[in-house]
């Protein structure tokens, strides 16, 4: 294999597995915040055990973000050295940032929350919380940035074969960010409501000791994992309709439209021949795709065909097309987990308001493993926005050909893919290991704020 | 002072406030299986860095960051060219940040043995490569006229080099010696201390033998002179004074002494690098320096800014962590991790 796709297998190895955690952290860390606030409101002992036993679970899913997130820092150096000459100006600043700014805001003040609290008064303690919890959602805006030059450069200026950063604000007020950092910080909302709902729900169904907790627990996720969904759909409707403007070729390849259309035709199923540019066979619903890129019936979507023709004409002779099937399925895929998402939500809602979760064991059985479903959400939505802007790694600016490191072989390359390949299984069977131990071992009566089993203190 | 020697010296600093700081934190995760001799004293080490490990690693991420915003060509030289040096070490910095916080969560022996010796291994193993690291930068590697990294992994591991791994290794084990004489409690400081006595020797010896080899093997006698100036004899004066520290139970100087040398000998090396962040052993001329390996001066003006404005902040929340742990642990002690 080549080295140039050895390197983006690795990229999209390490960064989806890293991406398993992220989101979690960032919901749950706004929710244990929520959670530790009312018991500080309250005095409700029960809050001060839910905080505890969803702390637990967060502060394992933080340390596989942050063991995951070390190689984040350091890889495009490693196998992306031609990226990071050429955009090391801009791409490296935003990092930067995000390092000084919000790593040293999560990891210290987490490490003073999770040993501070007989350490701090009440309200510092929650206060502390909540500073993780900005501190880690900003954390993301800071990333996102630097994606959304890759997508959107603005703010730079071609020079010395590099391109510099001329316009720091521009680079902070892209609207690619305001559009990706809203997605991406409510599908964290809907996963940690979704992973707190289905853990509640295997509690509720096992009728398990401290069923007030649960209860409670469940109810509240439920409304988060609700707005949650709600808004990352409504978002990532915006988010499209910003990509129609922006990256066509994207929003083109998402749909597997080969020729311009108006009013455009949205395609529920297509089985498509990428060679030829055809379908062989689609189920299309006329003048949907219309609609929800200018929510108007009419208005021309354009073809992937047409825009092949515009980019060879505007960046001289070569393929512009994105691998067009996986970037059709994982765009569905990611919706369509919305969806599914949406109705379970409602649903458990409704059950909620009418206090009848208990009754209903199939729904409580069915959301513990709707918990897979944010997760595959997340990272089929990463896998098509990344792997839909290609041949490009910064979009019109620097092909991902162009990227890879040119004195590491492909050899080192597989050779490390390897090594983190192996290690992250070890992790992730550790992690998951842990995470059944403490969600299944729920909330024993009898003990008061000390959560874990017995022997772990 | 222009952007680009400002930029230098702040990752300078960066790398001082690293190796301090994850210097004991290595220290004490080298020496927990050896210096434990049950389940609830390993804890007790670990739980002497639990609440702070974290946030002093971010020196490194953050170390890294800044190279690729100010100096995207030394992030990008560097980082590909010490390609499976840095390989090893993120596997051994990867399993030892899960390590503290998965390794009390099961009570089995084994489990706990298995992350006992992925913090020992995720300890040791930075603490040897980036001696080994920053050895290379100062003594130069075959660095070609674009830019790139053209040796092997095998050229990283030369005498030099890895006479000053040993240094950092031992530097740093003692540096933990000493900072666990501080933090424990219940006995368990007389044995730190005692560790830190005899871990002297070797760590005296290697800084010793790394002055040497950097005389000798490295142009920075002709850079600095035969006398090297205040700030390299202070590291050796300083880590030779912790002996007297140490024999004498001056547990605080013994770990500023260490502190010191620790902060003293990293500023040395970036002085030999000045103007240069990466010397090519080819030709002088491909050699990184300040200037073309920078950013535009635009980035440094807005990092600049951003740096000036968030690094004091910084400081005074992470002292206040400090602050808030800065009880000794004892075996009554409420241990977390």
């Amino acid at each position: 294999m080549d080295v140039v796709l050895l390197a983006r297998l690795q990229f999209a190895i390490v960064t989806v597995y890293h991406f398993f955690f992220v989101p979690l952290t960032l919901g749950l860390s706004v929710l244990v915040a929520i959670l530790e606030t009312m018991y500080v409101r309250t005095g409700d002992e029960t809050y001060k055990k839910m905080t505890k036993f969803w702390g637990k679970l967060f502060l394992i899913n933080f340390a596989m973000g942050v063991a995951t997130g070390i190689v984040q820092e350091f890889q495009f150096g490693m196998n992306w050295s031609e990226y990071s000459r050429f955009m090391g100006d801009i791409f490296g600043a935003p990092l930067a940032i995000e390092a000084l700014l919000t790593f040293y805001l999560e990891s210290v003040f987490l490490g003073i929350w999770i040993f501070g609290w007989d350490k701090l008064s009440k309200k510092a303690h929650a206060t502390v919380i909540w500073v993780v919890a900005i501190g880690s959602n900003l954390s993301a805006l800071w990333i996102l940035i630097a994606n959304s030059f890759m997508q959107q450069p603005v703010g730079y200026v071609l020079r010395n074969g590099r391109a510099e950063m001329d316009n720091f604000f521009a680079l902070v007020g892209n609207g690619h960010v305001w559009v990706q950092w809203p997605h991406v910080l409510t599908s964290a909302v809907a996963t940690a409501g979704f992973f707190v709902a289905g853990i509640s729900a295997f509690h509720l169904l096992r009728k398990s000791q401290n069923m007030e907790l649960f209860r409670r627990s469940f109810r509240i996720s439920i409304l988060y994992g609700t707005i949650g969904t709600v808004l990352v759909i409504l978002i990532g409707h915006t988010q499209a309709q910003y990509m129609t403007r922006i990256q066509p070729m994207k929003m083109a390849a998402a749909e597997a439209l080969w020729e311009t259309e108006d009013p455009a035709a949205m395609s529920l199923f297509t089985i498509g021949n990428e060679r030829e540019r055809r379908d062989v066979f689609a189920i299309r619903i006329p003048g949907l795709l219309s609609f929800l890129s200018y929510n108007s019936f009419s208005g021309e979507v354009r073809g992937i065909n047409d825009l092949q023709d515009e980019y060879v004409e505007r960046y001289g002779p070569g393929d512009y097309i994105p691998p067009v099937a996986i970037s059709y399925w994982t765009f569905r895929i990611m919706a369509g987990a919305g969806f599914v998402m949406l109705a379970l939500a409602f649903y458990g809602l409704w059950l909620a308001s009418k206090n009848r979760t208990a009754e209903s064991p199939r729904y409580l059985k069915l959301m513990l493993w709707a918990i897979a479903l944010p997760f595959v959400a997340n990272s089929t939505g990463w896998i098509f926005t990344e792997i839909a802007r290609q041949p490009w790694i910064v979009f019109g600016l620097q092909k991902t050909a162009d990227a890879v490191s040119p004195n590491v072989s492909a050899g080192m390359v597989l050779f490390s893919l390897i090594a983190y390949t192996l290690l992250y299984a070890l992790l992730m069977v550790a992690n998951v290991v842990l995470l059944r131990k403490y969600a299944e071992a729920g909330v024993p009566e009898a003990t008061n704020a000390d959560l874990a089993p017995a022997g772990a203190r | 002072m222009d952007l680009n020697t400002l930029w230098f010296a702040l990752i300078a600093v960066l790398f001082v406030g690293f190796f301090f700081l994850e210097g004991f934190d290595y220290g004490v995760g080298i020496l927990h299986p050896f210096l434990g001799k049950n389940d609830t004293e390993r804890r007790m080490i670990i739980n002497t860095i639990g609440p702070v490990w974290d946030g002093n690693e971010v020196w490194m991420i953050t170390a890294g960051g800044a190279m690729f915003a100010a100096f995207p060509h030394w992030y990008a030289t560097l980082f590909s060219g010490f390609y499976i040096a840095l390989l090893l070490m993120l596997l051994a910095l990867i399993s030892r940040a899960v390590s503290f916080e998965f390794r009390s969560k099961i009570d089995d022996p084994r489990w706990r043995k298995l992350w006992d010796w992925t913090i020992f291994f995720g300890s040791a193993v930075p603490a040897l490569l980036w001696g080994v690291a920053m050895a290379n930068l100062v003594r130069g590697v075959p660095i070609n006229a674009g830019m790139n990294y053209v040796g092997g992994f095998f050229n990283l591991l030369n005498p030099y080099a890895l006479i000053a791994g040993l240094a950092s290794l031992t530097v740093f084990t003692l540096h933990g010696a000493n900072f666990l004489t501080l933090k424990l409690g219940g006995g368990m400081e007389e044995r730190a201390r005692e560790t830190a006595r005899k871990l002297w020797y070797p760590a005296a010896f290697f800084l010793l033998l790394f002055v040497i080899g950097t005389y000798w093997m490295t142009d920075v006698h002709q850079r600095l002179g035969l006398n090297p100036g205040v700030i390299p004899m202070m590291a050796v004066i300083a880590l030779l004074a912790s002996r007297w520290a140490i024999a004498n139970r001056r547990d605080g100087w013994s770990f500023i002494l260490t502190a010191v040398a620790i902060v003293f000998s990293t500023v040395t090396i970036f002085i030999a690098l000045f103007p240069r962040v990466m010397v090519s052993s080819l030709d002088p001329a491909w050699s990184l320096t300040i200037y073309n390996a920078s950013s535009s001066p635009y980035t440094l003006k807005v990092m600049s800014i951003v740096a000036g404005l968030l690094i004091p902040v910084v400081l005074v929340y992470q002292a206040w962590s400090y602050w808030i742990f800065r009880q000794r642990i004892t075996p009554e002690s409420h241990l977390e991790y």
